[in-house]
This record gives structure tokens, sequence and C-alpha cells, in this order.
């Protein structure tokens, strides 16, 4: 039996505190992601100030990102000169390689051809840099949405067919700059070429500089881009995704797609690097039996792993948890719950994907047993909160309100942290994104034990 | 810096005679750091605290502007809460009129607020939903105000927006009764009680003898704006925002308004004079003269010391109204500070003029910046600080330059008095910090 959903924001007249933001911030992180690109979105300039702002305060980084800036005329008569006039100051002041267009509310509702307007500008100037367009208008998703239809539009735009090349696509999802990083490790560990998109693991978290870069350094070229099509296979990480943006590789050039869950865990990570092994030459992929190579330092990470586990799972066995995030980061964090006795009450999601329930299944949490919220707001999340009365939440920043209010933990993971500075750096995935995650849970019950104590004790 | 030719016209050096074009919406592809109507009215409206804020339109609309800003409250938080009628592909096919009745009738129920103000966004302005209409029909029904805030994103800049919020204001203002307001009654209008600056600046007039009735809308409640029409001064502190409704009130109400700013020991002495002879009551003179006098001795002592590590420092700054940047320029003088860039969002002529004279012969004056023209400053003459808010903050620590921020999301208060001595102890937390020589554009200068 399964227990009822709270009911879902879009059916209700008005959403409190909402827990998604729209699809153009999406559609940025995915481009920042992309070697000099510069985002444009086409409406009205607030969209591009707020979305900034937002992401500003998570990743601490430049984040410049352009506007059409529509005025009433533009609402009226369309706004054709408005996107001219932005790609042009846009080329002179920053010297993209790529420009990457997403679209408001604004632009979708006054039915602007996008994409006829920008052949034209394309064919008026044949010397402007590739542009990449996407259809973003947040009342048709949310910035989940966004950040998939965009790696999905770069990939249709920019991938070619031809004879198969040695590396692997992972298409990683919205993870942190940190994950980010710790992938292209762990993949090279397989002596795999790579091709990752996006890649914003340099752009949103770069060095100090002794002069401002106008678009910062890092990301995937859109030459790299190309070589999609001819992958050895698509990792595509987020079990939640129908079919997800690397099925578009597999209908088009034939590139196999693979799906895994976010290596959070290490069952979850056992089961990623199986994944990377059946990749490489000679290995699994040729000999079924053979036992994929796992290269030394990794086995030695699971191992401490494990070991970290056995010493702190007396602190998180039975305790209540709740798990608030992006769909797929929720559904992988639960898992890693499961795993080490914590016990998962409630995962929920501002995004709507339907297929939560059944992705938490896979990994074994016995459906009934805890609730599922998609298309959630943070005031219906903290009304079951209250009711449930968990432990400890893992969430964004945004979860802090409630968790103030129930007196328990929170340790902060996805997206938005914008209450504690490092939220780029937050390593989620991983045996080492794991075992930062599982000491940072064990010591903050640990934590809220001892400050709860009266007896103000300093030893464990 | 090589500016875009349609931006030439809005960046000067304070000596020169040009005059600062300004005042015209940001250039297309320009990355302004401006937001949109709709920002200009939200931020404006959103500290009243036991208002229903309700922004019709998309997610994001409102979950940018969920809580995001300090602004305190001494009673009620339903301000904090971010409500929206998450419009979705539905009603932008068949219309948010209905969606819109059904969450005022839902949301007053569950959180019975004094009043509710409904912000229109840009789809819900090219849908074409009469959110003028919904609200009259509610005001109806649930017997409060339900004010519409025509702050379609699209219909201009943020100063327009601030423009839709005082017409908001003015339909409540007027409404109440005024009973009992004394002959030296005061409304403190455009400060946002951030970081409580608005209790720091009511004890200032208390103790002046002045009654503070409203105060828009720092911690402002909707039945005191109601009765706002019944004082005889208008305090005006951010002006860009609220001087419309100071002036919407001299006309319909005969109340006069000054015009001041609790930023800077300067500007707050001054301010605190100019509400005193407006009253012409000699003995609230003496009193202001003497709280001037022990507040400022207050925190001299401190400012002093903290003058000796600043003297001959530079700084940047860009801020949303020129009001601030005036004060921000006498208050960077006090520490020792000169200022090297100044801009600002939002300023008219008159302000950069005023701005122009404040200011050294060389400070660039700039309207409407943006990231890039920024950086370059800020390196080209080589500042130690930068004053903003957020969207500035990362131009400043890329480069790393020490930042302050001076804007809505800060938890520190900056006014009065002894927000001076805050502000100069940020100053100086940041200007001062040993990490400065660690970063490359400062390698090998040693320590600050």
């Amino acid at each position: 039996m399964s227990l009822p959903h709270a009911v879902p924001s879009s059916k209700r007249p008005a959403a409190t505190n909402s827990c998604r933001v729209c699809a153009p911030l999406g559609s940025v992180l995915a481009f920042r992601g992309l070697r000099g690109c510069m985002p444009l979105i086409h409406g009205s300039q607030g969209c591009a100030t707020y979305i900034r702002r937002y992401l500003i305060s998570h990743f601490r980084e430049p984040m410049d990102v352009a506007s059409t800036s529509f005025d009433e005329s533009a609402t009226i008569f369309g706004g054709q000169s408005n996107l001219a006039a932005a790609i042009k100051n846009l080329v002179r002041q920053y010297q993209p390689e790529v420009i990457g267009v997403c679209t408001t509310c604004l632009a979708e509702t006054i039915g602007e051809d996008t994409v006829g307007i920008l052949r034209q500008i394309t064919k008026e100037d044949p010397e402007l840099p590739a542009i990449i367009h996407v259809s973003t208008p947040s009342f048709k998703g949310c910035q989940y949405r966004g950040f998939h239809d965009t790696v999905e539009a770069i990939l249709t735009a920019t991938a070619r067919g031809g004879e198969r090349l040695p590396h692997v696509n992972l298409l990683p999802g919205p993870v942190s700059p940190a994950d980010l990083r710790h992938l292209h490790e762990i993949v090279a560990a397989f002596n795999l070429p790579l091709l990752m998109l996006p890649d914003y693991s340099e752009t949103l978290d770069g060095p100090s500089l002794a002069s401002y870069a106008p678009i910062p350094e890092g990301g995937v070229s859109l030459a790299e881009v190309a070589e999609a099509g001819r992958a050895l296979g698509t990792l595509q990480l987020g079990t939640t995704l129908n079919p997800g943006p690397g099925a578009c590789l597999e209908r088009d050039h034939g590139v196999p797609l693979v799906k895994a869950n976010l290596p959070i865990g290490v069952r979850a990570t056992d089961a990623f690097l199986a994944s990377l092994a059946a990749f490489g030459p000679g290995l699994a992929w040729e000999s079924p039996a053979a036992e994929p190579a796992i290269p030394a330092w990794l086995t030695a990470e699971r191992g401490r792993l494990v070991d970290a586990y056995v010493d702190g799972h007396k602190y998180v066995s039975g305790k209540r948890v709740a798990v608030v995030g992006d769909p797929d980061l929720a559904v992988a964090v639960a898992g890693f719950c499961a795993e080490i006795g914590l016990v998962p009450v409630l995962v929920a999601s501002g995004a709507l994907t339907h297929r939560m329930a059944s992705a938490l299944a896979v990994l074994g949490l016995e459906a009934g047993t805890f609730e599922v919220m998609e298309d959630a707001d943070y005031d219906s999340i903290a009304k079951r909160l209250m009711e449930l009365k968990p432990d400890l939440v893992l969430g964004p920043s945004k979860s802090y309100p409630t968790t103030r209010a129930l007196g328990i933990p929170l340790v902060r993971i996805g997206f938005p942290v914008h209450d504690r500075i490092g939220a780029g750096r937050i390593l989620h995935l991983g045996y080492r994104g794991t075992q930062r995650l599982f000491d940072e849970v064990a010591n903050a019950l640990l934590g809220h034990q001892q400050d709860s104590s009266e007896m103000g004790y300093a030893y464990q | 810096m090589d500016l875009l030719d349609d931006r030439k016209r809005q960046v000067v050096t304070a000596g020169e005679v040009r005059a600062v074009v300004c005042d015209r919406p940001s250039v297309a592809g320009s990355v302004t750091q401006r937001a949109c109507s709709f920002c200009g009215s939200r931020v404006v409206l959103y500290p009243i605290a036991d208002a229903l804020h309700l922004v019709h339109g998309p997610v994001g609309c409102a979950a940018y502007t969920w809580d995001i800003r300090g602004a305190q409250s001494s009673g009620p938080q339903l301000h904090r809460l971010s409500f929206n009628t998450d419009v979705r592909e539905e009603e932008v096919i068949f219309g948010g009129e209905k969606k819109l009745a059904r969450a005022l009738r839902e949301l007053v129920v569950i959180h019975k607020p004094k009043g509710a103000f409904v912000y229109a966004t840009c789809l819900t302005g090219v849908i074409g939903d009469d959110v003028d209409a919904v609200c009259r029909m509610a005001t109806a029904e649930l017997g409060i105000p339900i004010i519409p805030v025509q702050s379609e994103g699209f219909k201009g800049t943020k100063k327009d927006g601030y423009s839709a919020a005082c017409r908001a204001l003015d339909q409540l203002i007027g409404t109440g009764p005024t009973e009992g307001i004394g002959p030296y009654s005061v409304n403190i209008l455009g400060d946002f009680n951030i970081a409580g600056e608005i209790w720091t600046i009511k004890g200032y007039l208390e103790r002046m003898g002045v009654e503070v009735v409203a105060t828009l809308t720092g911690d402002g409640r909707v039945d005191t704006i109601r009765r706002a029409h019944g004082v005889k001064l208008n305090i005006v502190q951010c002006a860009g925002s609220m001087t419309s409704v100071a002036k919407l009130m001299k006309e319909k109400y005969g109340i006069p308004y000054v015009q001041v700013s609790f930023f800077g020991l300067e500007d707050c002495a001054d301010a605190l004079y100019q509400i005193a002879k407006h009253f012409g009551d000699p003995e609230m003179m003496r009193r202001t003269k003497e709280i001037v006098r022990t507040e400022t001795e207050a925190v001299l002592p401190e400012l002093a010391r903290i003058r000796k590590d600043l003297e001959g420092k530079k700084a940047a700054l860009y801020v949303g109204g020129a009001f601030k940047a005036f004060s921000l320029v006498k208050a960077l003088r006090q520490i020792g500070m000169q200022v090297a860039m100044a801009g600002t969002q939002t300023g008219g002529p008159a302000d950069y003029e005023h701005l122009k004279e404040l200011c050294d012969a060389d400070t660039i004056l700039a309207d409407d910046s943006n990231p890039l023209e920024m950086a370059s400053w800020l390196a080209l003459r080589d500042v130690d600080l930068f004053i903003g808010g957020v969207k500035e903050r990362p131009v400043a620590f890329k480069l790393g330059i020490g930042f302050c921020d001076h804007n809505h999301e800060r938890k520190i208060g900056l006014a009065g008095f002894e927000g001076c001595a805050a502000f100069a102890r940020e100053v100086h937390a940041t200007v001062t910090s040993p990490v400065w020589s660690l970063v490359p554009r400062r390698a090998g200068r040693g320590l600050a």
C-alpha cells in the first residue's frame, strides 16, 4: 500500500515557496559548460538579471548572461531587432565561440519565430559565431527540463556521425563543478577518452584572475561535441529522464545509450564504474566473464568508504530522513541513505517526471514505506515534514526555514545552496563524494545529539 | 575600455563638461545589471509584512524573489513567503484569471492578510488577463483591499516598476482613519528596514519627539499605510523609489516632504536637522543637536582608528539609486578613501550633475553599466574596494578586490550613526584582509 501523495502544485491554484525555478536558468547553466559560450536570453531583461543573481549566489562566480531586453514595442511587434542588436553587441564585447539563445515565457507567448529570425541573422552575417537555440518557456517545465533540453539542443545542432572513435560521451546532468572534476578523474583512470556535456567544471569554479575573463576559461568545445555522434556509447546519468538528451545520439547516429544512476553510495558507484569498464577495450565489453578492471585508487577509496560506513553505522541507523532536490539527485541520495541504514520517509522534488517512484524502486526502496512528492513546493514539503518529523533533511538551502522550525539538522546538497560558501565544491559523486556525504550526515546527527545534550560531552 | 557605441554617452569623468546620458532603456546584449519593472515593484512593496504578495505569472518570477532581501518585520512575517499562481501552459492558452481568483480565495482564507498585492508579469500581461477586474471582484468578495500592481516586466525598467508600486500604494493611502495623529508626525518613505535599519532611524526620531505613523515600506503594515495621509511631513530616504508617492501625497493631501539619507555621518545629521527645522520647535532642535553630538561622539574614535588604515585607498561603487551613491561618496571620504568610479542603475540627469560636483575630477561616472565595463575600471584604477550588490560581488572578487555589500541582501545595518561605524568596519575588514597578497592581480606587492 502506498501512502497518499500531497497534491502537486499544478493542481492547486497557487504555489507557496516554489521548489523549482524556471527553464532558462537550467539552460544558462548548461550553456556555461560549452567552451567560449555566451548565453543570451530572449525576452525581458529581468529574466537574465534574476537568473544571474540566483546562480551567482550559488556559484559565487562571474555570471555574465546577455538579454535581448524586450520593451513594450518588442512585445507588440516582435523582438527581431532586439535579437539582432543583442547578438551584435555581445559579439563585439565578448567575442564568443558560441552563442546559446534560450527563450523566455514572453518570447514564446507572443509567438516569436526565434528559429526563423536567427536563420535570417546568420544569413545576413555569415561571420557570426555558431548560434544554438533552445526553446525554454518556463510555463512548460522547470530548470531541470531547461538543462536537459539545452544539452539535447547542443547535441542535435552539433553532433555529426561517422566512423567510431574510442571515446565515451558522458551526460552528467546538473551536478556540481566538483562532481564534474571528479568524473573526469574517474573516467581518465579507465583510460577512456571522455566527452562530457556540459562541462562547467572550470567555468563555474575558476581561479582568482589578474584580469577579468569575459567568458570564463574551460568547457567542452563545439568541435569536440561534433564527435559525440561517433562515440563508443553515451553514458547518461539520471534514471528519471525519459528518454533524456542522449537518445538523440542513439537515434541519429546509432550511438548506444546507457543510463545509470548518479553514482552516490557504494552500490551506485560500483554500477557506474562497471558501466565505464564495459566501454573499456578488451574488458567486459568483449568477454563478459572477465572481471572489470577497477583502478586501484578507486578500490582503495571504496575500501575506506565501507570502513567508514562501519565506523559510523550506529549513528545513522534507523534515523529518519527526508531528501529534497532535483529528481535524479534526490533519487540517488535516497538510495545512498537506504544503503547506510537511514530510513527515507520523504523524497521530494519541485520537478515533475512521474518517474521518481519507479527509479527509487529500482534502487530497492520499497514502495509504501516512504512518500514521494513530485511537482512539490516548499510549503507542501514543509507540511509533510512537520507531520513526518524526520531526524535529518538532505536538500538545498531553501529547506532551511523548515529544518530550523523543526530543530533538526540540514545537510546541504544540490542546488541552490545560497547560505554557505563553496556550493560549487560540494562533491556528491563517486566513493569520494559519498565519503564526504557520509561523514557530513553522521557528523550532523552526532553534532545535533551533542548540542542537545545537557552534559556537553567532548567525546563519542 | 572599448565601450559599445550605444553606451558611450552614458559614461563620463566627473571633470568633463559633458553630461551623463541616462534614463534610457538598456542596450540589448550589453549585460545590464538592471532588472525589470516587475523587480522594481516587488522590491518596493514586498516589505509590507501583513500583506499577501501574490505573483501572477510563471514560477521563476516568484521563485527568484522569495525572501531574498533582508527586510525585517517586528511582527507578521507573511511578506517572506513567496506566493505564485504558477501559470502553466493551460492558462497560457485559456487565460489565468480563474486561477488567480481561486488562488486569492484560497490564500486569503489560509493566511488572513490585511491586504494583498497582485503582481502582473510579462506572461500574464501578454495573455491579456484582466488583473484589475479580478482584484476588484476579490476585494468585494473577500473584504480586504486587493490591489493590482501593473508590473509587467517588459513595461520598462526597474524605475517604471517603482512607479507602478507607488500607484499601488496610492490606492491604500487615504483609506484609513487619521484620528490621534499629532502635530510632529511623519511617515518614513523609501526605507526597507534592511537589517532593522528603520528601527535605528525611528529611535532617533522618537528621541527628537517626532511621531512615526507609517513606514513605507520597511516593517510596513497595511493599516498604518491606510492612515499615512494624516501626517504633517513625509521623509523620503530612497528618493528613486518613493519620491513619486511623496509628490502624490503633497498634491492630494498637502503634505510636504524632505529628501534625506541616513547613510553616512554627514547625511544622517543633516537628515535629522532638516526634520527638526521643518517643525520649527526650538526644543526639538535642541534635542536633535544633542542626539547628533552624542551619537557622533560615540562612533568618531572608531572611525578615526579605521581611517588610519584606509587613508588614500581607492573605492568604486555601483548601486541602484543615486541618493545612495551621494551618501557613499561622502561616507568613504569620512574614512579617508577616494572614489575612482561611481555608477547607478537608475540615476537621473540632476543626480549625475550632483554626483559630478561631489566627486573628484577624474572619477568615472557611469549609468547602467555592465560587468565588463566595471571590471575594466576596477583594474584600470587599481581600486581596493568595490561597493555594490550580489551581482557586482563576483566582478570584484574574481579580480581579487575587496567588496562591501550595500544592497538589500546584506545582514548588517549600515544606516544611522552606528551604521557608519558598521560600514567602516565592513570596509576595513575587506580592504585590509591579508588574502589580497596572494591574489594574482596583486602578486608581489606585499601586504596591504
